[in-house]
């Protein structure tokens, strides 16, 4: 059993509002940079994309880089005008994603 | 400030007088800074400060927000454990316990607790193994696996907001003793005991780091520099590996009657698990 990312949205809001979404992926973020006891480099193994989406239309991408620690943590804000869903994808180095969504209602 | 001082200055010397130039306000020492943030009031009772007002401003900003917590998502994983069918007895957690909002309530306080059984102290780990080989019939998890935080943080959340409180007569007073003892007793090559750092010296640096009064009122805590959550015996072996001692085993004799001791120095703080620490 894998840990599953956490997202926050709020449930309902009204037209025009300004929310916060906050999210945070369960993810290791190997920089590629530490040596193992034997002295061999463990290879890179991060969550390189964040790719954020509402109603199907990119809302927020980001490219992540090997800096950026285990569990990485993104909170963002966004102007809602209808209700729909937030689709959540992060994808790693070995191809791999993890995916999640929440949607809202707005009234 | 600088401008004022120096407009006061000027002012003096046109005047023809001489000029002593003390600072107008005094600055904070970093103890009253800590006491007067109004942050921290939760976090301190009489001289006793949790770990939380000796970290920066973010790192405690991750403390306070359960989504930035990444501690949760161990939690998350427990959470599914719990009402998860293990073992030959075809049972989980919650079939005995039911909620565990209700059932573990206030539970932090009660470990480490004395066993007839074995006739020692033992930590709540042991406590959640022996619930799952004896009453389940499943396989025991190990001190420092995901699942094990994850139960183990879980269980202590149900207390958070609540002061530690630890039964340390009857007994566990012996064992208590034997923590106290073990506390302030000098060892490894440093020669150094723990009540050195943490009653002689909290507050000030052990190189860049602000030394806390070692309070394990967050524990399993999400540790920035681990990138992922400890149990207390953990950092129990960091620390006597700093002063060059040969760390004990995780759920020792020697760490979980250490552990009792610190609970009752803690004791009259909020818990916090999961803490966020550096």
């Amino acid at each position: 059993m894998a840990r599953k990312p956490r997202v926050k949205v709020p449930s309902s809001a009204k037209k025009g509002d300004v929310i916060q979404i906050k999210t945070l992926a369960p993810h290791k973020m190997e920089t590629g940079q530490r040596k193992n006891k034997k002295g061999k480099k463990i290879p890179r193994f991060i969550i390189n994309k964040l790719e954020v989406t509402f109603n199907g239309k990119p809302l927020v991408t980001a490219d992540l880089h090997p800096a950026i620690s285990a569990n990485p943590y993104f909170a963002f804000f966004n102007r809602v005008t209808e209700s729909g869903s937030f689709k959540f994808v992060w994808t790693d180095d070995k191809g791999k994603s993890i995916t999640t969504s929440k949607s809202i209602k707005v009234a | 400030m600088k401008y004022r001082t120096l407009y006061i200055c000027t002012a003096l010397l046109g005047f023809g007088l001489v000029v002593s130039c003390t600072p107008i306000v005094e600055e904070m020492t970093e103890v009253e800074k800590r006491a007067a943030d109004p942050r921290n009031k939760t976090h301190m009772v009489g001289d006793k400060a949790s770990g939380y007002v000796y970290m920066t401003s973010q790192t405690r900003d991750m403390q306070d927000d359960d989504i930035a917590n990444p501690a949760f998502t161990w939690i998350d994983l427990a959470e599914e454990k719990w009402s998860k069918v293990e073992g030959k007895a075809g049972k989980s957690c919650a079939s005995c316990h039911q909620d565990v909002n209700k059932a573990m309530k206030g539970v932090a306080n009660k470990y480490p607790q004395y066993d007839p059984e074995s006739k020692k102290l033992i930590a709540l780990q042991v406590k959640i193994n022996r619930e799952r080989t004896k009453r389940m019939g499943a396989k025991p998890w190990k001190w420092e696996s995901d699942q094990m935080l994850g139960m183990a943080a879980l269980v202590k959340l149900q207390s958070r907001g609540m002061p530690v409180n630890v039964k340390i007569d009857g007994p566990a007073k012996p064992f208590f003793e034997k923590g106290k003892e073990f506390y302030n007793q000098r060892r490894g090559l440093l020669d150094m005991a723990c009540a050195n750092c943490h009653v002689d010296n909290a507050g000030n640096m052990a190189r860049s780091n602000v030394l806390s009064q070692g309070m394990i009122n967050g524990f399993p805590v999400y540790r920035l520099k681990w990138q992922k959550p400890g149990s207390v015996h953990r950092r129990f072996i960091g620390c006597n590996k700093q002063v060059r001692a040969t760390p004990y085993k995780r759920g020792s004799e020697e760490y979980t009657n250490l552990e009792l001791f610190l609970m009752w120095r803690a004791s009259g703080l909020n818990w916090e698990t999961p803490a966020v620490r550096n």
